[in-house]
């Protein structure tokens, strides 16, 4: 620029003008912002995957099953996460109308987790069980029909969509890659499992149980004949919440 | 010092601020200082900081946190809150958690808590199906009329709210499973024809033109009589609805009894003692009874 004096001598550097480096080399300058922000991580991410207390001793928690999973898959394509949360934080009132808060134990196989960060609807981490299968269906094809006060969407297809579930074994198995304990024996059998446990009187159902205890096996979508997405998504909603025994968790244990 | 440097940078004539003393390509940068006041907080947020260190969790260690010195912990402050609303409402509902449900009914202050608990509780949980005013839906019975399908006293509906209607994971549930006349082969497509016209016989509805009403009658006391009496007045023991009244949870119509007779029916209510102690289930009770139909 002409307003600077051309011909004064550059100025001698000090330490804190080392930064020039950073400024006229792009690779340099990548470097140095991978690494500062990589201490962020390591100071407030690494921690929580070797400390003992991150997640909570628990009795109960097991993988979803086959169906669960499908289920999860339609929860997560229809973006239910969008308007609800799946986390009772630790708040009276919440805690009043949903239950107890959620522990991390309890999204430990969820891959990726449904926290959420909007409740337009309410809280559905612990709506297993709180309503019957035959409510899930009609309300999932239509809310107003049972909430008239209800924005939801409609999601009549649920019922008329046949599930497919010829890949559901490998979808076990991605799991697995992610940390979840499925064995060689659930990901050989999840064809069968799921069968079993969307099928009355599927003969498959106690090996079922045994793989993955209290497991509901039932028809859930009030249409005993066939699998469809909806037997899915309400055998997995009426899973959500249910599998820790609270009656052997030991609050006080985990207080943080 | 001179004009045309500050400090070890020399400085811009036109603006009189010193420069970086980096240059590209003859372009050199001002050196614009951050105002004081934004650097001093800047600087105090940092001292901050290491008092919040001190004084709140925060520093990973090798196998736990640092836990701060007045041990804040978001779960402990919870239980603090619970605890704390624990003993604000045992003395509001003391009173229902020791006095038995016709007590409860019969003493106007006690009424007034577990109307007001049992309504707060009805919204979260019962009015999803039931309705808001507990006048229910298809499927779903209203509990404003004095029609019920597993008794109206205060005793059958602490049972059903505590143990629930057909719940397989609790084992004193109420259970009474309709067979699935059609679906399973027991009666073939006309004598379901046959028995749905007796129904609304029995119901004092118009019938169908052509029915074997003589027929139906028939097939009526074979197959249905057993729960639901010879006069389909219904049997609150096994949940088997009165079919003589106007009042029906899933429709009266020659379509909707055929559906009913042909595939069963068979609706669940989960089981509230498992999520909601004992004292909300008292209140409970009180509300739905005091709703209309109580016995």
């Amino acid at each position: 620029m002409s307003s600077i004096d051309a011909r004064a001598p550059l100025p001698r550097q000090s330490r804190w003008s080392k930064h020039k480096i950073f400024e006229t080399n792009s690779i340099i300058l990548i470097i140095g912002v991978l690494l500062v922000i990589s201490i962020g991580g390591l100071v407030e991410i690494a921690p929580l995957f070797y400390l003992k207390n991150t997640i909570e001793k628990v009795e109960g928690m097991r993988p979803y099953t086959p169906l669960e999973l499908a289920g999860r898959g339609i929860y997560v394509r229809e973006g239910c996460y969008l308007c609800h949360s799946q986390m009772i934080r630790p708040l009276r009132d919440e805690i009043e109308r949903y239950g107890h808060y959620s522990l991390a134990a309890e999204s430990m196989y969820d891959k990726p987790f449904q926290w959420g960060s909007k409740r337009t609807g309410p809280d559905l981490a612990r709506v297993g069980g709180k309503y019957s299968d035959e409510w899930h269906s009609g309300h999932l094809a239509d809310p107003r029909s049972l909430v008239p006060q209800s924005i939801m969407p409609g999601y009549p297809f649920l019922a008329r969509t046949e599930l497919a579930y010829d890949d559901i074994a490998a979808e076990l198995r991605a799991n697995r890659v992610g940390g979840v304990p499925y064995t060689d024996e659930m990901i050989a059998q999840a064809m069968t499992d799921l069968k079993a446990q969307a099928t009355p009187d599927h003969p498959g159902q106690s090996a079922l149980e045994a793989r993955y205890p209290k497991v509901q096996a039932r028809d859930f979508d009030g249409n005993p004949g066939r699998i469809s997405e909806a037997d899915a998504l309400i055998a997995y909603l009426q899973v959500l919440g249910t599998l820790v025994d609270f009656k052997l968790y030991n609050d006080k244990a985990n207080i943080r | 010092m001179d004009q045309t440097h500050k400090g070890d940078h020399e400085v811009d004539h036109v603006t009189g601020t010193a420069t970086t003393g980096h240059e590209w390509d003859g372009i050199r940068e001002l050196n614009t200082p951050l105002p004081r006041w934004w650097l001093n907080i800047f600087y105090a947020t940092i001292i901050w900081s290491f008092g919040y260190w001190i004084v709140y969790p925060a520093w990973p260690l090798i196998s736990t946190t640092t836990k701060g010195v007045i041990g804040y912990a978001t779960r402990l402050d919870v239980e603090t809150d619970l605890s704390a609303l624990r003993a604000f409402r045992a003395t509001q509902t003391q009173g229902l958690a020791e006095a038995s449900l016709e007590q409860i009914k019969a003493d106007p202050s006690l009424f007034r808590i577990a109307m007001a608990q049992g309504k707060a509780a009805f919204g979260d949980n019962c009015a999803a199906c039931h309705g808001v005013g507990g006048a229910g839906s298809k499927g779903y019975p209203n509990l404003n009329d004095d029609d019920w399908l597993w008794g109206g006293s205060l005793a059958a509906i602490q049972t059903t709210l505590q143990h629930g209607i057909r719940v397989a994971t609790d084992s004193e549930t109420r259970v009474s499973p309709m067979p699935a006349f059609g679906r399973d082969g027991i009666l073939k497509r006309d004598e379901i024809n046959a028995v749905a016209n007796h129904v609304r016989v029995l119901a004092g509805l118009p019938t169908e033109p052509k029915a074997d009403l003589a027929k139906g009658r028939a097939l009526f006391e074979q197959n249905c009589a057993a729960c639901h009496g010879p006069a389909g007045k219904g049997n609150q023991e096994v949940g088997a609805p009165n079919l003589t009244d106007a009042i029906t949870l899933y429709g009266m119509d020659m379509a909707s009894l055929t559906e009913t007779i042909t595939n069963s029916r068979g609706g669940v209510m989960p089981a509230w003692g498992a999520r909601l102690d004992a004292t909300t289930i008292k209140a409970l009770t009180v509300y739905v009874h005091s709703l209309g139909g109580g016995q």
